[in-house]
C-alpha cells in the first residue's frame, strides 16, 4: 500500500513539474505583456511596474488591429469554404464508387509528398498579375488555403467510413437520390467531423507564417498576425517591441484558446480518429 | 499488372478503329469534327459543347499570339536556348532625356503559357477520345433499340448517378490549378537557370538540361552535394528524434495521467492541451527569445553569476549559436510542442486496450514498467502505425518549429555557402528551400525546385518502405466491417 502511494506521489511530482514547464511560457508572456518599465528583454518575469501601456500602444500606434481583422476574415472564409471542399471530397471518396476513384486517391497521396509551398513559386507570380498580393493578400491567401484543401480529406473520410452503409441503402430503396442521401442522411450524422473541420479551418490562418510570408512582403495592410508580429522580434526591433509582441500574443491567443477549449471534444475525436485510420 | 496495360491500350485502339469502321458518315466525320456524331443521334447539347471545345482549341492554337506562338517561344528542353526570345533592355528616351526600360519577354510567363498550351493539347486529345467513346455508346444503345439519355437526364444525373462529378468538380479543379500545375511548373524550373540574376524579366533564363542534377554530385568543399548531404542528414536525424521522443514520452504521459488513483485527470490534460491551442508562432517565437543569451535565460544566468559577462558579450553562450546545443534544444522544445498531441491520441486509444490483458499480466507478476513495454507499447504501435509515418513525414517538413526557433541558424561552418546559398546547421530541407526562394539576391529557384524533387523522392521512398513494414496496412474495405 505504501509503495503504491509512493509511486502516486512521484507521479504527482512529475505531473506538477510538467505543468510548470508547460505553463511557463504562457505565464511569462502574460506577465511580460503588463510590464511598463522597459520594452526590452529582461532577466525577471514579474514587472516592476504594472500597466496596460503595451496594449494601448498595440491598438493605437501599430497596424495590429488591421492584421487581426485580416486574420479573422481569413479564418472565417477558410473555415466555411474548406469545410465544403473537404466534405464533398470525403463523401465522394467514402460513399460513392466511380471510375478513377483509386487513381484520384493515389494521385493526391503522391502530390502530398511534394513540399507544398513550392507551388507558391508560380502562384505568387500569377497572383502579382491578378492583384492578389499586397493589400489584397488575404483574398489570395484564402484561395491558396482553400483550393487544395480537398487533399486533406483523410480524417473526414475516416469518420464517414464508420457510418453504416445500410443507412444509405435503405434511403436509396425508398427512392432518395445520392444527393439527397448526402444532405438528408449523412450530413446530419456528421456534425462532430463538420465542427472539427470548421475548427481546423478557422485556426489555420492564425498559425500560418510560411505561406502568408510568401504572399505578403512589405505591405503592412495585407498582413496576417504571424507575418506582422514576426517583424517585432527581429534583431532590429526586439529592444523596443518585445513587450508589445507579448501583448499582441495574448490578444491573438485568447480567442483561439477560448474557441479551442470549448470545442476540444471534437478536436480530440478528430485527431484520434485520424491517427488510428491514418 | 504487366500484362494488363498493353492489353488495355490495345483494346482502346481496336475500339476506336472499330467505331470508325462500323460508324455511319456522322460518326466518321466526328473523328475530324467534334460532336457531329452526338448531333446526329440527337444529343444536341453534348454535340454543341464538343464542337465549341474544338473551335476554341483551334482558334487558340493558330491565333497570332496563341498556342503555337507560345510553344515556339518556350522551346521546351532545348539545352542552351532561352525561355522567350526578346530580351528586355534599358534604352534612352531622347525627348524626356531619361533612361527607361523596354520590356521584352518574361520567361516566367512564357514558360507558364507554354506549359498551359501543352496541357491544352493533352486535353484536346482526351476530349477527342471522349467524344468517340460517346459515338460508340450512341451506336450501341440505338442498335439495341433503346432511347438515348437527353440533356435533361444528364443534368438530373448530376444529383444522382453522377453525383460524384458535382461533388468533386471544385475540389479537383482547385487541386489541378493550385497543386498539379504549379508542381509540374516547379519540376520544369529545375531544368532552367531561373534565379535572382535570371529572373526572367530583367534577364531571360535558359534551359540547362541536367546541369543542376550534375552539380548535386559535387561533394567537394562548397559543393552542392556536400551541402545537401549535410542538410539531409540533419533533417533525417531531426525527424527521427522528434517523432520518437514525442511518441514514447507522449504515451508515457498519457499512461501516467490515466493511471488509477491519479486525480485531476482533466486538469493535467487541459494544461498540456493549451500548447496546441495557442498559435505556434506566438509560443515558439516567445520561447526562442526566452532561451536566447540576450533574453530571459541569459540575463537570469548572468544575474546569478553563472556565466561570465565576457562570454555573453561575445555571444558564445547562446543556446542558439552553438550548432550542437541548438540542435539539442530544438529537440527538447519540440518535446514541449509535441507531447500534448500524442497524449490526446494515446488517451483515446488506451481506453480500448482490453483490461484482461493487464489482469493476466499482473497475475503473472509483471510490474507496471513491464506492462508498459509488453502490452501498452505493442498495442499502440500496432494501432498507430500509419500515424507514426505521417508524423515522421510531418517532422521532415516541420517548418514552424525550426524556422520560428532558430531560422536555420547558426551557419554551418563546415559547408558555409554552397551553390551561392548559405547553409545553416539547423536547417531542414524545407527551411533551406524557403530561404532560397524568398526573393532576395540569394534566391536560387532552380535549386529550390531541384531539392523539392529530391524531398519528394525521400518522402516517397520512406513511405514505401514503412508501408510495407507496418502490420496494420489496411485494406480500405476491411475495417468497414
Amino acid at each position: 500500500m505504501s509503495k503504491k502511494s509512493l509511486t502516486n506521489a512521484l507521479i504527482y511530482l512529475l505531473l506538477a513539474a510538467m505543468a510548470v514547464i508547460w505553463l511557463f511560457p504562457f505565464v511569462g508572456i502574460v506577465l511580460e505583456s503588463f510590464r511598463v518599465e522597459t520594452r526590452a528583454q529582461v532577466g525577471y518575469l514579474f514587472p516592476k511596474e504594472w500597466g496596460l501601456d503595451n496594449y494601448r500602444h498595440l491598438f493605437q500606434n501599430t497596424d495590429f488591429p488591421r492584421w487581426f481583422l485580416n486574420t479573422g476574415f481569413m479564418g472565417v472564409a477558410v473555415a466555411v469554404l474548406q469545410t465544403v471542399f473537404i466534405l464533398s471530397m470525403s463523401y465522394a471518396l467514402s460513399r460513392l464508387r466511380f471510375r478513377g476513384r483509386r487513381l484520384l486517391m493515389n494521385s493526391m497521396l503522391i502530390l502530398g509528398m511534394f513540399p507544398g509551398f513550392l507551388t507558391l513559386l508560380l502562384i505568387y507570380k500569377v497572383f502579382v498579375d491578378l492583384g492578389l498580393t499586397m493589400e489584397n493578400a488575404p483574398i489570395g491567401l484564402v484561395l491558396v488555403y482553400v483550393a487544395s484543401s480537398g487533399m486533406g480529406y483523410y480524417v473526414a473520410k475516416g469518420f464517414l467510413d464508420t457510418i453504416p452503409k445500410t443507412l444509405d441503402e435503405a434511403a436509396r430503396v425508398d427512392g432518395a437520390t445520392r444527393a439527397q442521401v448526402f444532405y438528408k442522411i449523412i450530413l446530419p450524422l456528421s456534425s462532430p467531423i463538420i465542427i472539427y473541420t470548421i475548427l481546423m479551418g478557422f485556426m489555420a490562418p492564425w498559425g500560418d507564417f510560411m505561406l502568408a510570408s510568401y504572399l505578403i512582403h512589405e505591405n503592412s495592410a495585407g498582413m496576417n498576425v504571424a507575418v506582422g508580429m514576426y517583424e517585432w522580434v527581429s534583431k532590429t526591433n526586439l529592444n523596443h517591441m518585445y513587450t508589445i509582441f507579448c501583448a499582441a500574443g495574448v490578444v491573438v491567443a485568447l480567442p483561439v484558446i477560448t474557441l479551442f477549449l470549448s470545442l476540444q471534444r471534437y478536436y480530440v475525436e478528430g485527431v484520434t480518429g485520424g491517427a488510428v485510420k491514418g | 499488372m504487366e500484362i494488363k496495360k498493353p492489353n488495355r491500350l490495345f483494346r482502346w485502339i481496336r475500339e476506336i478503329l472499330d467505331t470508325f469502321r462500323q460508324g455511319n458518315w456522322a460518326v466518321k466525320t466526328s473523328f475530324f469534327v467534334f460532336g457531329v456524331g452526338n448531333l446526329y443521334y440527337g444529343q444536341i447539347a453534348r454535340g454543341l459543347l464538343f464542337l465549341l471545345f474544338q473551335i476554341v482549341f483551334l482558334v487558340y492554337m493558330f491565333l497570332p499570339s496563341g498556342g503555337l506562338y507560345w510553344l515556339g517561344k518556350t522551346k521546351f528542353f532545348q539545352t542552351g536556348a532561352t525561355v522567350g526570345d526578346v530580351q528586355g533592355h534599358e534604352a534612352f528616351h531622347p525627348v524626356y532625356d531619361t533612361a527607361y526600360w523596354v520590356p521584352g519577354d518574361d520567361s516566367v510567363k512564357v514558360l507558364l503559357y507554354g506549359l498551359l498550351t501543352l496541357l491544352f493539347i493533352l486535353a484536346f486529345f482526351w476530349t477527342w477520345r471522349q467524344q468517340i467513346k460517346q459515338c460508340r455508346l450512341c451506336m450501341d444503345i440505338t442498335a439495341r433499340g433503346k432511347g438515348l439519355p437527353t440533356a435533361g437526364d444528364d443534368l438530373r444525373g448530376l444529383a444522382d448517378r453522377d453525383f460524384h462529378k458535382t461533388l468533386l468538380a471544385l475540389p479537383v479543379l482547385g487541386i489541378l490549378f493550385f497543386t498539379v500545375l504549379p508542381i509540374i511548373y516547379m519540376i520544369l524550373i529545375a531544368f532552367t537557370s531561373y534565379d535572382a540574376n535570371h529572373d526572367g524579366y530583367a534577364n531571360l533564363f535558359t534551359w540547362v538540361g541536367f546541369d543542376h542534377f550534375n552539380a548535386l554530385l559535387d561533394f567537394g568543399t562548397g559543393g552542392l552535394g556536400l551541402a545537401f548531404g549535410e542538410v539531409l542528414s540533419w533533417t533525417l536525424m531531426w525527424a527521427f528524434f522528434a517523432t520518437f521522443t514525442n511518441y514514447f514520452l507522449g504515451i508515457l504521459v498519457a499512461v501516467l495521467i490515466n493511471k488509477r488513483g491519479i486525480r485531476l485527470k482533466k486538469f493535467w490534460r487541459t494544461i498540456l492541451v493549451l500548447t496546441i491551442a495557442i498559435p505556434q508562432f506566438v509560443s515558439l517565437l516567445y520561447v526562442s527569445r526566452l532561451l536566447d543569451a540576450t533574453g530571459f535565460l541569459g540575463k537570469l544566468l548572468l544575474k546569478w553569476n553563472l556565466i561570465p559577462k565576457a562570454m555573453l558579450a561575445a555571444n558564445q553562450l547562446s543556446l542558439w549559436s552553438n550548432p550542437i546545443a541548438a540542435r539539442i534544444t530544438l529537440i527538447l522544445v519540440n518535446i514541449w510542442v509535441g507531447i500534448p498531441y500524442i497524449m490526446l491520441i494515446a488517451t483515446g486509444i488506451l481506453m480500448n486496450i482490453p483490461k484482461d490483458l493487464y489482469e493476466a499480466a499482473r497475475i503473472d507478476g509483471a510490474n507496471s514498467f513491464q506492462q508498459y513495454v509488453r502490452i501498452t507499447m505493442p498495442y499502440m504501435l500496432f494501432v498507430t502505425g500509419p500515424y507514426l509515418l505521417t508524423s515522421f513525414v510531418g517532422n521532415l517538413n516541420n517548418f514552424n518549429v525550426i524556422y520560428l526557433l532558430t531560422g536555420g541558424n547558426p551557419l554551418n561552418t563546415q559547408v558555409g555557402v554552397a551553390g551561392g546559398v548559405s547553409v545553416g546547421s539547423t536547417d531542414l530541407l524545407i527551411t533551406w528551400l524557403y530561404r532560397m526562394t524568398l526573393g532576395s539576391a540569394e534566391s536560387k529557384y532552380y535549386l529550390a525546385s531541384l531539392i523539392g524533387i529530391l524531398v519528394f523522392l525521400v518522402v516517397a521512398i520512406l513511405s514505401l518502405i514503412v508501408y510495407n513494414m507496418i502490420p496494420s496496412t489496411r485494406s480500405e474495405e476491411d475495417f468497414r466491417g
